[in-house]
């Protein structure tokens, strides 16, 4: 059994989340592959060869995937992936876009967002927002499969030597360009690799009243996240967004402040290791789930905090 | 041109549902079934390009619905039609299909109708495998815009912004192309009561899935549903003090 994982990367870093989907392909056995498909990432490829548990880095390097687009990439993962016994890529926003196309070309249903392997052809993943818990068996020639980040530890990012070697022809479909992209800049630590999750709700009232919980994060070095209903307001960018539609967190520390706890933003949280939950209902459904509770007034309970941190 | 609206069948968002006892799926007997919500967002898009077609004084475009699913499916096919969408085209199938199925058999009904353009939603709310639109643009070789904030048709392509977890990314799409729906794409409007009426005199077509000769063999079997692990509540702090002793000295984790 060899297994084939998708770097994430932008071209100059390789993301966190790769060691997680490692550790999946870690988990169901077998020589581990990286494909880093990219323009200029030499950087990222040898970051890839240093992950404890790599044995080859396969790099394609083309300006046709310098912007990751599904168009031209999943047609060198579907050719790259037939000799495979899986291919694994992490339940990112790219990783969706690319993999159900990748597992479409080769004729296999995908297994999405897994959070468990059982065996090398059975996995658990969460149906209906996490109400449920399906284990599903495939007998696809090669299994294609994101990985949800939360249900695996990264591996090591150093301590491995892999080989890595230069793939595949170019594949430019003509059918998509890339225009452009605007990411939030923040020196905040990114939501889904956080140690420590501050998150507001409509409890905060306004988007200017994310003030208190920027400063409490930075005080605390966490990440700031939202509910679903803080980004319907208007209040914070939809990429803030913690729940099933948005980001899946599983921090050490999850503060949910001003939210009531809908089933769908619990869905996104609710694997921290420890959840506290700051509101002044004392009946919000988030004190079912919260390890801490305070019935408090938000906007005096912050900033003390703050201070006391 | 033509617009191509693909719409699920799905339990309804409020719904909290149950595993069924002997682990085989989850219950749904007697609950609420309504359209899946990123279906509502994908109609309310193709309602809203054909507004801005007939404003501009370009052809007016035609929306045609399609969902894959069972015969009670025609309710939410004609809530589409009841929001502005022409008409419907219902692919029977009583099986529960995967992404891969469902996708084969849109793509029969993309080489039948020849849509420019394909709206669905970026994933249904019960199954949550965010698949079907990806596949669909791989088995027809079209471009995808997924998880879309924007769309935007100019000519012969389509600029699709997309929610992406750093923020947004604008791709441009050749015509015909694929989009699936965000959350902020828009706010999908409620069905009047005339347009309900009117909606029942619409044509509504129904084909079996055997009849569009679509293989929907599947790789994957579920061996068993199960409710999650359950989270149980802790305890009531008294105050901001007493919270940031415990995270420190008892959680330890600041």
């Amino acid at each position: 059994m060899t297994i084939l994982v998708i770097a994430e990367h932008d071209n100059k870093v390789l993301a966190p989340a790769t060691l997680n989907t490692v550790a999946a392909a870690v988990k169901i056995g077998g020589d581990i592959h990286v494909l880093v498909a990219g323009q200029g990432a030499g950087a990222v490829a040898e970051a890839a060869a240093k992950i404890a548990g790599v044995a080859k880095v396969l790099v394609a390097d083309n300006a046709a995937y310098a912007h990751q687009l599904p168009e031209n990439v999943a047609p060198l993962v579907a050719e790259l992936g037939k000799g495979y016994s899986h291919i694994l890529a992490a339940a990112t926003s790219n990783g969706k876009n690319i993999l159900p196309r990748v597992a479409a070309v080769l004729d296999v249903d995908q297994i999405s967002e897994i959070i468990s392997v059982e065996s090398a052809d059975t996995f658990k993943r969460p149906i209906y927002a996490g109400n449920a818990i399906a284990t599903v068996q495939s007998n696809a020639a090669v299994k294609v499969i994101t990985v949800r980040a939360t249900g695996f530890d990264p591996v090591a990012a150093e301590g491995g030597s892999a080989s890595v070697e230069a793939v595949g022809a170019a594949h430019d479909a003509g059918i998509s360009s890339f225009v452009g992209e605007e990411l939030a800049k923040s020196d905040r630590p990114e939501l889904t690799a956080a140690k420590i999750v501050v998150s507001g709700g409509r409890g905060m009232q306004n988007g200017d009243n994310f003030k208190h919980l920027y400063a409490l994060a930075d005080k605390l070095g966490a990440a700031v996240g939202a509910s679903r209903a803080a980004v319907d307001a208007g209040f914070v960018p939809n990429d803030m967004q913690v729940g099933q539609t948005g980001k899946i967190v599983a921090p050490q520390l999850y503060i949910a402040v001003g939210i009531s706890g809908a089933i769908q933003h619990l869905a996104g949280m609710k694997d921290s290791k420890v959840i506290v939950a700051i509101n002044k209902d004392e009946e919000a459904p988030i004190f079912q789930v919260a390890d801490y509770g305070l019935v408090a007034d938000l906007f005096e309970a912050i900033p003390e905090m703050a201070a006391l941190a | 041109m033509k617009i191509l609206v693909a719409v699920k069948r799905a339990v309804d968002y409020n719904v909290k549902v149950r595993v069924k006892a002997d682990n085989s799926g989850v219950d749904l007997a007697n609950v609420k079934m309504s359209m899946n919500p990123f279906c509502e967002i994908a109609v309310e898009e193709a309602v809203r390009l054909k507004e801005l077609s007939i404003k501009e004084g370009r052809v007016a475009t035609e929306i045609v619905v399609v969902s894959i699913g069972p015969t009670t499916a025609q309710e939410q096919l004609r809530t589409a039609l009841a929001l502005g969408a022409d008409r419907a085209i219902l692919v029977e199938s009583a099986e529960d299909l995967t992404s891969l199925a469902v996708a084969k058999l849109l793509k029969a009904v993309v080489d039948k109708e020849q849509p420019q353009l394909v709206i669905l939603g970026k994933q249904a709310i019960d199954s949550d495998n965010n698949q079907t639109g990806q596949m669909l643009a791989a088995l027809s070789g079209y471009g995808q815009g997924t998880f879309a904030s924007k769309v935007e048709i100019s000519g012969d392509s389509v600029a699709v912004t997309r929610e992406v977890d750093g923020g947004a990314q604008t791709v441009s799409l050749k015509l015909p192309a694929i989009v699936t729906t965000d959350l902020r794409l828009n706010e999908p409007r409620y069905a009047s009561l005339p347009n309900i009426m009117k909606a029942k005199k619409k044509p509504l077509e129904v084909v079996t899935a055997d009849a569009l000769g679509v293989s929907t063999a599947s790789t994957n079997k579920t061996v068993k549903v199960e409710a999650p692990a359950a989270r149980s509540a802790g305890i009531k702090v008294k105050s901001v003090a007493e919270l940031v002793e415990k995270l420190k000295n008892e959680a330890k984790v600041l």
